[in-house]
């Protein structure tokens, strides 16, 4: 059995109708499909070389207030039966939820327009131009310097997929997305001891990906200025976010904006709503609209048209972000960030969220750093949303009287969100949509840094 | 069980015939190894938030991978249709891979020996639904009743049963049936007026379900959870900067995970990118430190027969004495650098490549008794549990979050302290160990290891440990 994209909305609608016709008082179908291509090269060879294609189907169905949830990857009509058979059954298994529901009618509906998702030529690129583009962007990243020894390699992927959506008050919709993406993992060498970083690119086709070497040579630069790194002695210092760790950090905000920790009253965020939580020029905004970029679709993952919610404006916490569940819990209106795979229930998406650019370069901010330090990475998953507790493993450069001045590494950045946010000190001009998660450079005015 | 009973054979019709005719497709353009990796999973899932049931899911995937090795090159297509059509379009691009003529005399295909880690008559996804549902619902209640400051629960069961097929173009067939469940709590107190704070238990593993109502019960992980977050109320800041640690005995194992575990997966050896590369043989942990990976415990998370390569699991020496002595193989670095395979070889699932992974690593016991290694600290941190940790294998930096630590003070546990991470460097940390208790315990059966993408089960241990010196990441 072979079902082409143009043929899964009617696929989607007919699931509907069985689950109507099996007893549901309401009903949502999902189906994805994706094609994806991979292959990375190292040290000029070919290393792994990955392509298939997959699909799935998911239902959600109710039964008065009771609700119950089943998938597949077997769209064939007995395996869509049983999907449907299985929903059924397990929404006479969980107990009556006064605020389940789909959203309302009047809040369904998909943005207009051609929002630049998809390019049907990223899935007909050349294997041979793929192979050629990781392999350019990893021998960039070893051409230049010597110190870079080792590598992860280059890699280029590729993916075309498409999503459908129809639930049983009467929407049903489609849309298709493709991307490709360069990347470069070099390593560096001094003395023996190995320091490893990455750069890539990301874009709808190949066209507006960087070029290749240049891929290479910035993940290569990245490495080079880890080489060498120490540990500095323990200290409350200001500490410079790059926009890549800055990203991360916005990551952390959105998830004590979720409405789902919001009714739970599981985030620091929670019953701030109308308060100032963070410096004046502070403004995140959630927006799923914006063309071409990877935080956008015309609806969501419950059929509500996306759109742009102001998350915090001038420091003001204004909006949290809701699917229609989380907003009847909390007597709101859903912002259209409904967002599931497959199974279970809806969960909370982000469009774009980014922080609006401040008017001071990077390159100023950390001109105006006596003593400081600059974050290039964070790892572990030290951040608590519930009580805003802030620790984390950092890797970057310190800066000494306006200069990068040293490497440093094993240590951690520790403090609070709350304080974090009101202790924002300078906010970069150097914005850069980079996947649906966007800032510019921060400054924190202080925080503590561990180390020796 | 023979082939001709197991679950692809019965339900599919797969034969060995079939099976022999895929793999010479693979290696039809060349290439020196291929391989099938058949996976039938049913999954199912419960969570209830507010004493409410508000999720129930269940559904099932199915699919093959075919890989296709050449030298160190991997080719790799899926397919989540196993018509034959299908099935050998796979193998056609997985191929592509290799360009030589074919190289590979055939091997007739023979099955794997047998043994049983996991002999579940019954798998819990194979029970009644409702019964899960209760499980499931006496956690929620266990947990709101343990203190009147706990103010939101929630629960979420979930389980699997996973049916795999294994055929490689050097003979070897297996097929396995993986059960697996956990259940996990996550509890939210509060005083009157007062900041929230979140505790979390879980656990659970290869058995059937009665597990849940013998070994451990959903109040058991209830209580814990609740425990937990009682405890943060009272927290204080955690210390800045170097300290004497102690880890308890269980789950903090995630140390050796993270710091040792990933930086010996054969493939990051066989780059020579990782912060273990080339140092077989070298003292990279103390004399104390002895960290076993092994994969045939019976039931536990991290427990597999045989790998997703077709090898069977086994217990392997990472660390004796603190001498660094093997790394964690799958079939392409074994091939490549000569090793013996340690059936390390997994997969997320038909879509994935396989890789060198941990099954499960612990450290084991030593001799001092726990109260004596509290005891013999004037001034430190005590870590009873973690949450997740994360490593940078090439430089070697490891981080693992604490979620439930107190003050060493003149050698008594004081005032519990707020969520703080643990760093430290992978062949250097170890060396501080100066004491290792009598106590080895394994966790309750929550991992969930990530690389590259992909995420499998695992399982930690350790016993009560005293590292002579880790940075702590907190502010006071």
């Amino acid at each position: 059995m072979s079902v082409t994209f143009d043929q899964l909305p009617e696929l989607a609608a007919e699931t509907i109708r069985q689950a109507l016709a099996a007893g549901a008082t309401d009903a949502e179908c999902t189906i994805s499909e994706g094609d994806e291509f991979s292959v990375n090269v190292r040290m000029g060879e070919v290393d792994t070389l990955k392509e298939a294609g997959s699909r799935g189907a998911g239902l959600r169905v109710l039964i008065g207030k009771r609700m119950g949830a089943s998938y597949t990857s077997d769209l064939t009509p007995d395996g869509i039966g049983q999907m449907v058979r299985s929903a059924i059954d397990l929404a006479g298994l969980t107990t009556e939820d006064p605020h389940a529901g789909l959203p309302d009618a009047d809040a369904l509906g998909s943005l207009k327009g051609d929002l630049q998702l998809y390019y049907a030529e990223t899935a007909s690129i050349p294997t041979e131009e793929k192979i050629d583009a990781a392999r350019r962007a990893e021998a960039a990243a070893l051409a230049l310097d010597k110190r870079i020894t080792n590598s992860e390699g280059g890699s280029f992927d590729s993916n075309v997929g498409g999503r459908v959506f129809a639930n049983s008050r009467g929407f049903l919709g489609a849309y298709r997305s493709s991307y490709c993406s360069i990347t470069a993992v070099p390593i560096a060498t001094l003395d023996g001891a190995m320091e490893r970083d990455y750069w890539f690119s990301l874009a709808r086709r190949r066209s507006e990906l960087e070029d290749a070497e240049s891929v290479g040579r910035k993940a290569a630069e990245r490495s080079l200025r880890r080489l060498g790194a120490i540990k500095v002695e323990t200290q409350k210092v200001p500490v410079i976010f790059e926009p890549r760790m800055a990203r991360s950090l916005l990551g952390n905000i959105f998830e004590a904006v979720d409405g789902r920790s919001i009714y739970r009253d599981a985030s620091f965020l929670a019953g701030k709503l109308g308060e100032k939580i963070a410096v004046d020029n502070f403004t995140l905004i959630d927006d799923g609209t914006i063309p071409g970029l990877f935080g956008t679709s015309p609806f969501d993952d419950e059929g509500v048209p996306t759109r742009r919610t102001p998350v915090i404006e001038n420091g003001v916490l204004k909006n949290y972000l809701l699917n229609s569940y989380t907003a009847r819990k909390l007597g709101m209106k859903t912002t259209g960030n409904a967002s599931r795979g497959i199974t279970g229930n809806a969960g909370i998406g982000h469009g774009n969220f980014y922080l609006e650019a401040g008017t001071r370069s990077p390159e100023e901010i950390i001109r105006g750093v006596k003593n400081g330090f600059y974050v290039t990475e964070l790892i572990g998953s030290g951040v608590n949303t519930v009580t805003g507790d802030y620790s984390r493993g950092a890797v970057g450069i310190w800066i000494r009287d306006g200069e990068l001045a040293f490497p440093v590494s094993e240590v951690t950045i520790a403090g609070t969100l709350q304080e974090m946010l009101t202790g924002i000190a300078e906010i970069g001009n150097d914005l850069e949509f980079r996947g649906s998660v966007s800032a510019p450079t921060i400054k924190i005015g202080e925080m503590t840094v561990a180390g020796r | 069980m023979s082939f001709a009973d197991s679950f692809f054979a019965a339900k599919f019709g797969i034969t060995t015939r079939d099976l022999e005719g895929y793999l010479s497709v693979a290696l039809d353009r060349g290439g020196d190894y291929a391989d099938l990796y058949f996976e039938y999973l049913a999954t199912s899932s419960i969570s209830i938030d507010e004493s409410i049931v508000k999720s129930a899911t269940q559904g099932v995937s199915l699919g093959v991978g075919v890989r296709v090795i050449s030298g160190e090159r991997t080719g790799y297509a899926y397919s989540d249709d196993l018509s034959p059509e299908k099935i050998r379009h796979a193998a056609q691009v997985a191929a592509l891979i290799a360009s030589a003529p074919a190289n590979v005399g055939k091997v007739p295909l023979h099955e794997g020996a047998k043994r049983n880690l996991y002999p579940v008559l019954t798998a819990p996804s194979e029970t009644a639904f409702r019964e899960r549902v209760e499980l499931t619902q006496r956690a929620d209640k266990a947990a709101r009743a343990y203190d009147p400051r706990i103010f939101q629960v929630q629960v979420v069961y979930a389980d699997n049963l996973r049916q795999v097929l294994v055929a490689t173009s050097d003979g070897v067939l297996n097929f396995d049936r993986q059960p697996l469940a956990r259940m996990s709590v996550f509890a939210l107190a509060r005083e009157t007026g007062g900041i929230p704070q979140q505790g979390h238990a879980g656990g659970g593993g290869r058995y059937e379900l009665d597990f849940f109502r013998t070994e451990r019960t959903p109040e058991h992980f209830a209580r814990e959870a609740a425990r937990q977050a009682i405890v943060q109320l009272d927290a204080v800041e955690a210390p800045a900067g170097e300290q004497t640690v102690v880890l308890g005995p269980g789950w903090p194992g995630v140390l050796l995970h993270e710091a040792v575990g990933h930086g010996l997966e054969a493939d990051f050896n066989r780059k020579g990118v990782s912060a273990f590369s080339g140092r077989i043989g070298q003292q990279v942990a103390s004399p104390l430190c002895t960290v076993i990976d092994d994969g045939t415990l019976g039931g536990r998370r991290g427990s597999l027969n045989v790998d997703d390569e077709g090898n069977e699991t086994q217990s392997n020496v990472l660390i004796e004495k603190g001498i660094l002595r093997g790394y964690l193989q799958d079939k392409l670095s074994s091939r490549v650098t000569g090793a013996t395979a340690t059936g390390n070889g997994r997969r997320e699932s038909y879509e994935h490549i396989p890789m060198p992974r941990m099954t499960n690593t612990f450290m084991l016991a030593g001799e001092s008794d726990p109260e004596e290694i509290i005891r013999s600290v004037p001034r430190g941190l005590y870590c009873a549990n973690f949450g997740g940790g994360q490593v940078d294998i090439t430089s070697g930096n490891f981080v693992f979050s604490a979620s439930e630590s107190y003050l060493i003070e003149d050698g008594r546990l004081t005032r519990p302290v707020r969520n703080a991470t643990l760093i430290g460097n992978g062949p250097e940390a170890m060396k501080f160990v100066s004491m290792v208790g009598n106590d080895l315990k394994l966790d309750e059966g929550v991992g969930v290891c990530g690389k590259e993408g992909q995420s499998v089960p695992v399982g930690v241990g350790i016993p009560t440990v005293r590292i002579d010196r880790m940075t702590v990441g907190g502010t006071a």
